[in-house]
Order: structure tokens, then sequence, then C-alpha cells
């Protein structure tokens, strides 16, 4: 029996298995390949997504546990319209390789979305489970309060 | 066309040889000249190998890997500067795999030290010419740079020379009175054509004398320029080889030999009846599920009853370290310096001896391996990220049973690099799977676990140092590293060849450091039947850098020195530039030898890839927030980090302090946390929760300078790594007095997270 569930605003019919973690559906089923796969522990946060707005490691949900709205970073901004996370990515020339940027950004939406002024203590605790193996930490770091600052 | 192509491998060497003179390009007649690669379709022009225009527009070629370094906007920034287009009105691809885009720079950096005479670096220009005789299109080594400083600026030079000249030659003025500006050529009556309309003239041109502009008059190189990939890579839409996706597209997982012998048996019975699996393949050393999810080929292959044989290389970590211990009985696999006489030291020194250690290390990518591949009606397809394009190209057709040219090879984004997208083994694997699924595209996947485990490490190394000291400086440095040699096995994997002689990488970063020390020898031990290991972002250099710099600081201590200043007075008259970026982390860091209780502070430098770089780390105990640190200090916190670096020429700066950061920061993951060990042939450690890199919360405040002193082009990518281990052990021995010569040092010392 097909899942349906709805991704950056538009509603989808998938026949996998239910235990196929949301991540999997999201990159292969629905080509939504902007989600990444890092590590599929929970260890390296490449795969954020929102659901209902909470930020969330896709790889450690599966599809029949998936019970709201997913946003991804496809649907946090596209090209023509970014978000403003997104800009300040630009801005601050944050991602070298850019494959941990998507989830990096994810994270760092639901973590603005919730606290619009954090301190720098909160800015490290809501990114600490996102790895960057490139070392652009500062520079996200530099990018969300650039953010952050200008609410 | 055939015209165009003569014309443009022409203008490129002429081009070149006007520019670089001397033993460079077109003095050098024993190569072929590299067939050109780009096939103009209908309405394009193809001028050389770098650019092509058509009525749309100017595309450049960048054929470099583009892994976070920057060098796909760099490269094309190279040629665009002389072209006289802005970044903003071109597009940039990386192209096919191809002999013209072979690394120029590469064999003859390994001729060139710091102290290369004129005649040593005429030798590497000429050594750069193996690069092309073996199709070496290569991003490694730090070279993509010193590689196409001269070569792109002249291609963007020749390039604007022909197609003023096809404006010229339709306006009817002399090209001395045209000028070019933002792809245009315009007439002194002012009169402007676009390069596009005057590109299929320009192509038959013969491209006259060319003379590459002074550096007061770029307009890219040297400003803070953006990356041309950056965009993209905020928005998800950037494209690495795991996220290509195909009309039918199948997913492959695989589950390699731990041990990596071949399979002793299996039962794929079960597995191959899974709801979405549509296929066991046997590898030989391993299996892989084809399947319609790449989650489900992943769950599948890991339920395969299997059992295999045992690891033809030392297997367990006790016999690895006794191998490397007994590494030092074989004769040296090299001795790259040997200055003065060791054995004879002046009346009234005293004598350092010290052993240091460091495991091996996996590159873990974010982006695990990932290739995929296509036959589709007798042709392959191939997408995946690669630092060596050729030689997987080669692996390709190999397995395939095609000619090269029957293969359609895409280089992606890759999803970070570090060494270990130079080797070839997804794109084998890869093929082979894909033979087994002909008309559908299969994308394979490495699981992080299969991805961590089945790397080819940064190698494990011991390092035995002796030294001398006398009126405060260092007067003799015997040094001896053992290690598994590291460029043979991975040119030979990746190439199917390798040069002979020493392998230089065992010691590279102790032999080859800019100090004045009368008597300085250095070897190397190669040791055998150790687990495959590869290169790994500074390779040598990333064992060495900590071997020798935490050494020197030893030294210092016995000479009763202060480790910067001890630094500053051996380098000075060896080699400036070196100690030019000592003093400017002196002055960033406002070091003055004293710290207060609770606080270290450690200084390295390292030369490697042609750039010295300098770091200065400062440590604290306890936690953030200045709460008092608990009797005999809590947890260590790296606080601020001052890195000065002085690669010649800042092409772009922004990016430059970028990757110094990065590798600081790639080298300190390893420095405090990461270590790969043996059990029964097979890797412990699967995922990143046993393999820690640093996070965010472990960051120190940066703080960079870029200098510009030294005469010649230095590398950029790789240099911050070496420094950082040793500065962070160095500036621990300030804060606790107790010398840590082991990595990991987690292991010793506890770290805030």
């Amino acid at each position: 029996m097909p899942f349906t569930l709805t991704v950056n605003g538009t509603p989808h019919e998938v026949d996998l298995p239910g235990t196929v973690p949301l991540l999997w559906v999201l990159r292969d089923a629905l080509n939504l390949t902007g989600t990444k796969y890092g590590c599929g522990v929970a260890s390296c946060g490449a795969c954020t997504v929102h659901i209902d707005g909470e930020a969330v490691r896709s790889c450690q949900l599966a599809l029949e546990d998936v019970d709201g709205a997913v946003l991804t970073i496809e649907g946090l901004g596209t090209p023509d319209r970014l978000h403003r996370l997104q800009k300040a990515w630009v801005e601050y020339q944050v991602p070298q390789c850019g494959y941990c940027q998507s989830g990096q950004i994810m994270q760092a939406a639901a973590l603005l979305d919730e606290n619009p002024s954090p301190t720098e203590e909160e800015i490290d605790a809501a990114m600490a489970g996102n790895l960057c193996r490139c070392g652009t930490y500062d520079r996200i770091k530099s990018a969300i309060r650039s953010v952050a600052e200008g609410v | 066309m055939a015209s165009i192509g003569k014309i443009a491998r022409r203008s490129f060497l002429i081009g070149t040889a006007a520019i670089v003179g001397g033993a460079a390009f077109g003095a050098w007649t024993v190569l072929k000249d590299p067939p050109n690669p780009l096939k103009p379709a209908e309405g394009e022009s193809v001028l050389n190998p770098f650019v092509l225009i058509d009525g749309q527009g100017i595309t450049l070629v960048s054929p470099r890997a583009e892994m976070g370094q920057g060098t796909e906007t760099t490269w094309a920034a190279l040629i665009a500067e002389e072209l006289d287009v802005t970044l903003d009105q071109v597009r940039i691809i990386h192209g096919p795999p191809a002999q013209a885009y072979y690394n120029h720079a590469l064999m003859g950096a390994a001729t060139e030290g710091y102290d290369a005479s004129a005649f040593q670096r005429s030798m590497g220009e000429l050594m750069g010419h193996l690069g092309k005789v073996f199709s070496m299109q290569v991003t490694g080594g730090s070279t993509a740079m010193r590689d196409g400083y001269d070569r792109m600026r002249v291609v963007g030079a020749a390039t604007r020379e022909m197609l003023v000249a096809a404006a010229a030659d339709r306006l009817k003025f002399d090209p001395s009175e045209m000028v070019t500006y933002r792809g245009a050529v315009i007439a002194p009556d002012g009169t402007k054509i676009p390069y596009t309309k005057l590109a299929a003239r320009a192509a038959e041109m013969e491209p006259p004398h060319t003379e590459l502009r002074a550096r007061e008059e770029w307009k890219i190189l040297g400003t803070q320029f953006r990356r041309r990939d950056i965009p993209p890579k905020t928005t998800g839409t950037a494209t690495f080889a795991i996220d290509t996706r195909l009309p039918g597209q199948k997913f492959a997982a695989l589950r390699l030999s731990p041990t990596r012998a071949p399979i002793r048996e299996f039962d794929a019975f079960e597995v191959a009846r899974m709801p979405g699996v549509e296929k066991v393949v046997d590898l030989g050393d391993g299996l892989a599920v084809i399947a319609n999810n790449t989650w489900v080929a992943m769950d599948a292959v890991n339920r395969i009853p299997v059992t295999w044989h045992d690891a033809a290389y030392l297997a367990d970590d006790a016999a690895i370290g006794q191998a490397l211990e007994s590494g030092f009985d074989l004769e040296p696999d090299s001795m790259l310096r040997n200055d003065g006489d060791v054995t004879k030291l002046p009346e009234g020194t005293e004598r350092v001896e010290a052993e240091y250690r460091v495991p091996f290390l996996s590159h873990a990518t974010m982006e695990p391996q990932s290739a995929n591949v296509w036959f589709d009606g007798g042709k392959l397809k191939v997408w995946t990220g690669s630092q060596m394009p050729t030689f997987a190209l080669r692996v390709a057709a190999e397995e395939a049973g095609l000619d090269e040219d029957e293969i359609e090879f895409n280089v992606t984004y890759l999803g970070g690099g570090f060494g270990r997208r130079g080797e070839v083994d997804v794109v084998r694997y890869a093929t082979r799977i894909a033979k087994e699924m002909p008309g559908s595209p299969v994308l394979l996947t490495y699981s992080r676990e299969e991805d961590m485990t089945h790397d080819f490490y940064r190698p494990a190394a011991v390092g035995r140092f002796k030294g001398a000291v006398k009126a405060g400086t260092a007067v003799m440095l015997d040094a001896k590293v053992a290690s598994a040699p590291v460029v043979g096995p991975a040119l030979t994997r990746a190439a199917g060849f390798a040069p002979g002689g020493p392998d230089t990488a065992i010691t590279e970063g102790t032999h080859n450091q800019p100090y004045a020390i009368p008597a300085y020898r250095a070897r190397g031990y190669a040791v055998p039947d150790m687990p495959p290991v590869g290169f790994w972002r500074s390779v040598g250099n990333s064992f060495n850098g900590f071997f020798m710099e935490s050494f020197i600081d030893e030294l210092a201590v016995k000479a009763g020195a202060d480790p910067l200043q001890f630094r500053m007075g051996m380098t000075r008259d060896e080699f400036l530039p070196a100690w030019e970026v000592l003093n400017a982390v002196k002055e960033m860091s406002k070091w003055t030898g004293e710290t207060p209780e609770g606080v270290g502070r450690g200084v390295a430098m390292c030369y490697s890839f042609g750039t010295p770089v300098a770091m200065v780390l400062e440590v604290r105990d306890g936690r953030a927030g200045g709460t008092a640190a608990p009797e005999g200090g809590g947890p260590v916190r790296i606080t601020e980090a001052w890195i000065a670096a002085d690669p010649g020429v800042a092409l772009n700066p922004d990016n430059i302090e970028a990757q110094l950061v990065g590798a600081m920061v790639y080298g300190l993951s390893a420095a405090i946390g990461e270590e790969i060990t043996f059990a029964g042939g097979a890797v412990q450690q699967l995922n990143f929760p046993d393999y820690e890199p640093l996070r965010m919360t472990q960051m120190p405040r940066v703080h960079t300078r870029i200098l510009e002193i030294q005469e010649h082009l230095g590398g950029v990518g790789e240099v911050g790594t070496p420094p950082a281990a040793p500065a962070l052990a160095n500036a621990l021995f300030d804060l606790r007095g107790e010398r840590y010569r082991t990595l990991p040092l987690r292991k010793a010392v506890d770290f805030a997270v």
C-alpha cells in the first residue's frame, strides 16, 4: 500500500516498504537529492530536513513514521529566491566541497525559526551535530550570526 | 575542422613558449601534442582545449576536480584575466578526461624545494612533460595553480589576440589599434564586436606574439572574486556523483571483503527474493545488490551470509606496530638529505632523542564514494567525482572491455576529495556492477561503513629523531621515519605504473625543511606488508610535520630558547619567507614566550607544496565561559589559532584563507580524535561515532595572514594541515609541561567536546 507524504508543499505517493528511511525516499524515489546521505546513523547531520518546522535527521525516520509536512533544502529557497540563510552562505562564501551544507543550512534555519537571536553558545549547541570535513565551521557561524543580528 | 585543432595546438605551444621561455614548452619536442578533446558541434568554435565559443557565449574548461578548494573558479579566472571576460560572462565546465589536460606541475614539483636553483627549476619544468606523456590529469599535490598560473594566462592571452586579429581583419584596422573589454573587441571608431561573433574566424587565425599582463593590470586575479560553485551548493542543486539521476535509474550497494581478500562462500538465495532487490552481483572480493532504492540495496547486501579469506597484509595492530619498529632494521629506502656529518658533533653540545607515533587515518569524505555507470547500447557512460579522471577512465574501459573512446566520462563535483578520489576503486566496482544490468544506469553508493573500512589510509608511521643543540641553536638533526610506501602503490592502483626510486612521502616534511642545521640527515624506511595506504591531504607532511615540528620544539627547550625565536633564528638566512611567516604569527598572536597559568601556546612552521605556513595555537584548561578549571586542569579547549602562509601570489585571498582554516581543521581532527585500527585484517572503525572529526563546538577563533614575499607560486589546498598537530602538541607541552609524542591526543588528554 503506497504511503502519502507532503514534501515542500506537494503531496507524493510512495510505493516503498514503510521501513525505508525518509532520506532514501526523498533521494531515490522523489529525486530530491539536495538532502544528503553522510552516515546513516544520525552522526553527521547531512540529511537534516524539517518536519513541521523541526529539524530532523531524515536517515533515522522511517517512511511509515513520517507524521508531518516535510521541508527540504529545495523547499527552503530556490536559486531564484534564496532564503536569507542561503544569501548569507553566499555572502560569507561558506561552502567548500558543499556536501554537508544542505544539512547545515536546514539545521541553522530551524535554530533561527525557534530562536531568532541565538548566542554564540546556542549556535554551537544547535550546530554541534552537523559535521563538515572541509572545516567551514567559522564561516557557518559568521553567516548564521549575520542573519541573526539582522533580525 | 582539422585546422582548428592544429592551430589551437600551435597557438597554445607557441604562446606558452614565447612567454615562459627558456627550457619551457615548445623547446622540448620529444612529446606529441595532446589532441584537442573538444569536438566542436554545429555553430561552435573550439579555439583550444580550454576555450569554446558559440553563438550563445563563452565556455572555459577547468579540468581539475572541484572538491571545495575553489579550483574550478580560480582556474577559469586565470584564462578570463587575459581573455578580457568577466567570470559572470562565462560558463565553466570540467571537460572530458584527456591528455590535453595533463598536470604539468605535478612531476616537476617533486624536484623543487625551497632552495631549488634555477637549474633545478628548469629540470622540474622538463620533468613536467612527463605528466603529458602519461596523460596525468591529476588534481593533487596542491599543484593546480602552479600548473595553470602561466599556462592558462597564456591560453587567455593567445585566444584574445586571435579574436583581435579576427576583428582587425573584418574591420580593416591594425590589431594594435583594437582593445578588448568584457568579451568584445572594440575598434578605434567605437565599433564593438562580441567574441561570440568573431570566434569562427578567430579559430583560423595565426596566433600573434603575446605577452602576459603585469600584475598591476589584473582585474580579477588578486581580488576576492566569488566562487561559481557556491550558490548551487547552498540550494541543494549542485550535482555530486551521488546525486546524478538518469532515466530508469537503479541503485546499488556493496559489501567488500573486510580483509580485502576473495570471498570464501556466500548464499544470496533469500536476499535475491527480497522486495525491491533486482540482482545480486559477485564482485570476487565483495558482493553487490542492485535494487530500486539505495537503502534497500544496503540493507539487502548486509543480510547475505558470507565468509572471506584472510588478509594478505599484516592483520593486527600489534603486528603492524612490530613491523614499523623492525622497519628501522631494513636498508633505508631513502636519504633525501645528508648535510654535514651527523656523527661528528662539536664540543659542548647537548643531545635530544625522541620517538613519535601516528596511526592510520581515513579520509572520511562527507560524500561516500559513488559512481553512476550506464551500459547503453555498447557505449558506457560514467558519472563520478575523480581527482584522476584519465586513470579512472582507463579502469572503466578495462572493466567494460571497451576502448576509452567508447566511454563518456563525466566528472561531477566532489563531496570532499582529500586524496581519496584519486583512487579508482569506485569506478572499477560500479562498472563491474553496471555490466550486470545492461541498458540501466546503476548508481553505486558506498555505505559510510564500507567507505571507512575500505579506504586507502594515511599510513601509520614512526619517527625516531636525534638532535643536538649548542649556544641556543640546533647543530645536528638525524631523523629516521618508517611507514608504508605511499606513492608507488597509490599510483600503481590508479595508473597501472609508478615511477621508481625512493618513496619521497615517507620523509617529506622532515627532509626538506628550511632550517639551517649544519648536520642534517633524514632517512626513510619503507615497511612492507602494511594495509593499503594512499594520498591523504598533505600526504607524508601530515605525519612528518608532527614529528619534525615536535622535535624542533624539544630542541628549543633543550637549548633554553623560546621555541618561536629558535625557529626564526634557523630560518632567517636559510629561507626568508619561512622567517616571515613565523614573524607574522609572532606579531598576530602578540607572542611573548610567556603564558599565564591554565593557558598554553605552541608554534609550528612547515614548508610543504612550495608554501611555508606558520601556526600558533592557544589552548586553555577548563570550560568555555571562564569557569575555573578543576584541580589538575579540566578538559582542554583550543581557543585561538593564528596562521600565516606565503604562497607567493595570492590569486584569491578569501579562498586561500578558507583553505588554510579548513586544512587546519582537517589536521586538528586527526591530531585530537582520529585513528584507524586493525583486528583480524579488518578495520575496527565503522562510522563517525568511532572516528570523530572536529565539530563546531571545538573550533578556535582563527586569524590568518597571507604574505606574498616568496618568488615562486606555492600550493594552497594542503599546506594548512601539517602544522596543526605539532602546534597543538607544543601548546599542550606549554600548558602541562608534558610531551605528547603519540597521536591521537585524546588518548592522553581530555578535550572539551
